[in-house]
């Protein structure tokens, strides 16, 4: 059953075409990757994809729903969460208060119930804690609890970011360069959590540029260049795609 | 870059030296540009005195900034090494925190039986503005919103209960609801069109707003009698006794303030107060994580004007005479310098904040003129020096992961 | 009738061009709005008045009227300009990699410094311009223009095109707007970005240092609190022409001076200064942007 659907998708910036009527459907429980060489746009599919960016033409829509233009708090509270390429955590917060904070659209307290703190606030408050320390342990960062955030070292921050988005409670998780920056070691250990979070039910789309990640856990691929899908298919399949090498398997991972 | 920068470096390094002509010669070169421009405001013989104080107080800053380095070195490593920050250590202990605050709180409780009726007046003054700067803490320290004119739900606050007194004669537990929600609601309508803007032009669009709210109040002769302003406005009946005199002014406010304060936390450590830090912090990200983003700093605009609405009523039922004077974009700066000052977001900061900037004009009294002189340049050295404040959010409620200040 | 309140409105919408372009120029290249720059409008006043003294005191003025006026311009004009120069070293330069607020509450600082200080030198009693010239003008169909709104009109006029020659045909110019566009590229092709910024305060400072002078011209009397309402009245016209552009700033000026003598002159007088704070509102809810700016979107 397909969990998302992107129809004819396209963002104008200007003079620029970031995206052109690109085309896919995504699995429920699949994993997917979308690669393309710098520029070709994947970020801003992701922003449509997520609200953040209004697409100029095209639909999106998610569990048989049309999501196009719905804002970005909307979508999160339908199923669907993201990280970003270049970590947007909570500075000023610690690691267990990032996670705290993610559980905002699944939890109901409002001003005047923080005020009067009756018995389902406090339960509720026990919960989301209870809850937070839950999601950094599926990450392993539970030592971390009470580090400032932007403490941590790089690859932590990348891991915390992941369990911000689990925290939201999605369905559809979209990974923004999981493992940039990172060194093989750690590279498999993100590869063995993505892995570990289709377990847990979730519909994964990733963007990659390593193709070791790309081949090794994707089911399908989706190749953007210059904002146009120029091919999808099965790792096997687009391997020997003479327009992906082309564009962008010159480079060997 | 990097070349401009190195130059600058060994500039620095020949101007740190005593040997170098640069030592002796930049201070001079300073003050005497200053004493220049300074030339035609005041004179030959002003000028050259300034000019005088001005290198002798280079030639200190000079000297000296070459042992302060050596100095906050020493002094680093010292904390390092022994491991403990004053923050910490006052944090780990439970027993001296706890004698502080009973220490603090019997002291703030038992003044009105010491002090002259002078202090107590400026006491209540801080009271007042404490309530202030904590509503402007939730709106710029929390949520991150720049507002430029808070003075404006003060106005409302004070204003609406001035009228419903006077004219309505309604006391004043009966129109404190009405003030406090008139304000919020201010709040409401003013942020969700101008909350759609970022950053400088919502500063800009609260500035507007502060200003024409001014201006109808000085205006606007047939409803708040213009700069002549509204009198003969009733103090709080308590128990069907007025609360007239100073010293139960004094624990009414304190009473408040409290009140204030305990519900301020509250909703600071909730949902709510985690959404608001959110969105300082990384609106975008607040947003992808499922906050409503507009709705969300629009609860902080409402919530921020109730109190600057309940300082109002405060401020006119204890003056009991309110004029468009106290409203002006001066007072909203003032309030922000509070909230800056206390360090954004920080509750006990901005309570310190408010206190130091009502207490210590009042101290200095002599120098009364040269007090917004000192509020400027004090604002100039404080962002240069500690934008922060004097606290970091949050640093005394738990063990941070770093040691230094 | 309407002709007059025209007239009346290019003088002043002058008169906010030229301390807008200020606003305009420190926008584009720093994104700071200078909250100080109202100030140096007023200190341009005030330096005027005391040079015009000085001559007067020294018998130059009774010698020569042009030559000292003259004199005065040119002074007025150097020392608002050092202070520009200076409060942008003091107060913006250190913090210029801090987050957006620091120098926005340094800019607020400085403004009230400057006020103040202003007001502890030359007293808090407005002062007076020296009574040189008479309210000369001339009479057409009824209407009278003066001398000096015609002199304040055609120094604005001229002294924006030559702000405008600047910008485009010289080299510094071209630096100024490749600082605006991109600060780090063009610190990259060797432009040296603190000699822009310190020559954009400059040229901003000098503008505002005339107008100020052509005020205490026009109306005879200032006092310290004249930078605050003029500011906010020419970063409205910076505004409403499009903040960072130019050519934005000068016609939003000119616009904000016409709107405000008309309105003054047929809806209400007393809110005469409201207008410009509900015009400022209005655009910063229907077109942020401006007349001539573009919105732009944040990149994620």
């Amino acid at each position: 059953m397909y969990l998302l659907e992107v129809r004819d998708l396209t963002k104008h910036f200007g003079g620029i075409r970031a995206i052109e009527e690109v085309r896919f459907r995504v699995r429920e429980g699949s994993i997917t990757s979308i690669i393309g060489p710098n520029g070709a746009g994947k970020t801003t599919l992701f922003n449509c994809l997520t609200g953040i960016t209004q697409p100029t033409k095209g639909r999106v829509s998610f569990l048989d729903t049309e999501i196009t233009g719905f804002r970005s708090s909307s979508i999160v509270k339908l199923g669907i969460a993201r990280t970003f390429q270049n970590i947007r955590l909570f500075k000023e917060m610690s690691v267990l208060e990032n996670i705290m904070v993610s559980q905002h659209c699944r939890t109901g307290a409002g001003l005047f119930a923080s005020i009067l703190r009756g018995n389902a606030f406090k339960k509720e408050e026990k919960i989301i804690e209870e809850k937070a320390l839950e999601y950094l342990e599926l990450v392993g960062l539970e030592d971390f609890a009470e580090t400032l955030s932007w403490n941590l070292p790089y690859g932590s921050q990348k891991r915390l970011e992941i369990a911000r988005a689990i925290a939201t409670e999605p369905r559809l998780m979209l990974l923004d360069e999981p493992t940039a920056g990172m060194n093989p070691q750690e590279t498999s250990e993100m590869m063995e959590l993505i892995k570990k979070l289709q377990e847990l039910g979730k519909t994964i789309i990733l963007i990659e540029h390593d193709m070791k990640v790309v081949m090794g856990i994707s089911e399908n691929i989706v190749v953007l260049d210059h904002g146009v899908k120029i091919a999808e298919g099965t790792p096997g399949e687009i391997r020997k795609n003479p327009l992906v090498i082309e564009a962008y398997l010159g480079k060997e991972h | 870059m990097t070349e401009q920068r190195a130059e600058s470096k060994e500039q620095r390094a020949k101007n740190t030296d005593k040997k170098s002509p640069g030592f002796v010669l930049r201070p001079l070169i300073i003050a005497l540009w200053l004493a220049l421009l300074f030339l035609p405001f005041r004179g030959i013989k002003d000028a050259l005195i300034l000019f005088v104080m001005l290198s002798i107080l280079l030639f200190i800053f000079r000297a000296l900034s070459g042992y302060a380095k050596t100095l906050t070195e020493k002094f680093n490593g010292i904390r390092q090494s022994v491991n403990i920050s004053l923050e910490t250590v006052y944090a780990r202990s439970k027993i001296p925190q706890f004698v502080t605050y009973l220490l603090l709180f019997g002291f703030i409780l038992s003044v009105p039986f010491f002090a002259k009726d002078y202090f107590i007046d400026v006491l209540i003054l801080a009271g007042i503005y404490v309530i202030l700067a904590q509503g402007l803490n939730v709106v710029v320290g929390f949520a991150g919103l720049l507002n430029l004119g808070f003075v404006a739900f003060y106005a409302i606050g004070a204003y609406s209960y001035a009228l419903l007194n006077t004219k309505m004669g309604l006391g004043f537990w009966s129109a404190l609801p009405l003030s406090v929600v008139l304000a919020s609601f201010s709040g409401f309508l003013l942020a969700v069109p101008a909350l759609r803007l970022k950053g400088d032009y919502l500063a800009i669009v609260t500035l507007g707003f502060g200003e024409i709210v001014r201006l109808v109040l000085n205006n606007w002769d047939s409803v708040t009698k213009g700069p002549n302003g509204i009198g003969g406005i009733e103090p709080p009946y308590l128990f069907g006794m007025p609360l007239g005199r100073l010293s139960y002014y004094y624990y009414f406010i304190l009473a408040f303030v409290a009140l204030t304060v305990f519900m301020v936390r509250r909703v600071y450590k909730s949902r709510t107060g985690r959404a608001w830090v959110a969105i300082r912090e990384d609106e975008i990200a607040s947003s992808s994580i499922g906050i409503n983003t507009t709705a969300y700093k629009l609860y902080a605009f409402a919530f921020g004007a109730f109190w600057a609405g309940a300082a109002g009523a405060l401020f006119a039922a204890k003056m009991q005479f309110v004029s468009p004077e106290s409203f002006t974009f001066m007072e909203s700066v003032l309030i922000l310098s509070m909230v800056i000052l206390g360090g954004l977001g920080s509750i006990p900061g901005v309570i310190l904040g408010a206190v130091i900037l009502v207490i210590l004009p009042e101290m200095l009294r002599e120098i009364q003129l040269y007090r917004m002189l000192a509020l400027g340049s004090g604002l100039v050295l404080l962002m240069i020096f500690r934008p922060q404040g004097l606290f970091r959010p949050g640093r005394l409620s738990r063990l941070a992961g770093r040691a230094n200040l | 009738m309407f002709v007059q309140q025209v007239i009346n409105g290019l003088t002043v919408g002058g008169v906010y061009a030229l301390i807008a372009l200020g606003y305009t120029m420190v926008y584009g290249i720093l994104d700071l709005i200078n909250f100080a720059h109202g100030e140096i409008y007023m200190l341009g006043a005030y330096l005027g008045i005391i040079f015009l003294g000085f001559f007067t005191v020294i018998g130059l003025t009774a010698y020569s009227l042009p030559l000292a006026l003259a004199l005065t311009f040119i002074l007025s004009i150097v020392f608002c300009s050092a202070y520009g120069f200076t409060i942008e070293k003091i107060a913006y330069k250190p913090l210029r990699n801090a987050s957006r607020l620091s120098p926005l509450i340094s800019a607020i600082g400085v403004s009230i410094f400057l006020q103040n200080y202003v007001m502890l030198t030359q007293g808090a009693t407005d002062k007076v311009f020296p009574h040189l010239f008479e309210e000369t003008g001339f009479e057409m169909q009824g209407m009278t223009f003066t001398y000096i709104q015609i002199f304040i009109i055609v120094v604005s006029a001229a002294l924006m095109m030559f702000l405008n020659l600047f910008i485009t045909k010289t080299r510094m110019g071209k630096a100024m707007r490749a600082v605006a566009q991109d600060k780090t590229m063009a610190s990259l092709v060797g432009i040296n970005i603190d000699t822009v910024i310190s020559v954009t305060f400059v040229i901003g400072s000098g503008l505002a240092a005339v107008a100020g002078l052509m005020v205490a011209m026009y109306y005879g009397l200032v006092n310290y609190s004249i930078g605050y309402i003029a500011g906010i009245k020419a970063f409205t016209a910076a505004v409403l022409g499009g903040i960072g552009s130019i050519p934005g700033a000068m016609f939003g000026g000119i616009l904000l001076g016409l709107v405000e003598s008309l309105s003054a002159s047929y809806i209400s007088p007393e809110y005469k200064d409201a207008y410009a704070f509900i015009i400022l509102i209005i655009i910063l809810l229907i077109k942020p942007s401006g007349l001539f700016g573009k919105s732009q979107e944040e990149k994620v």
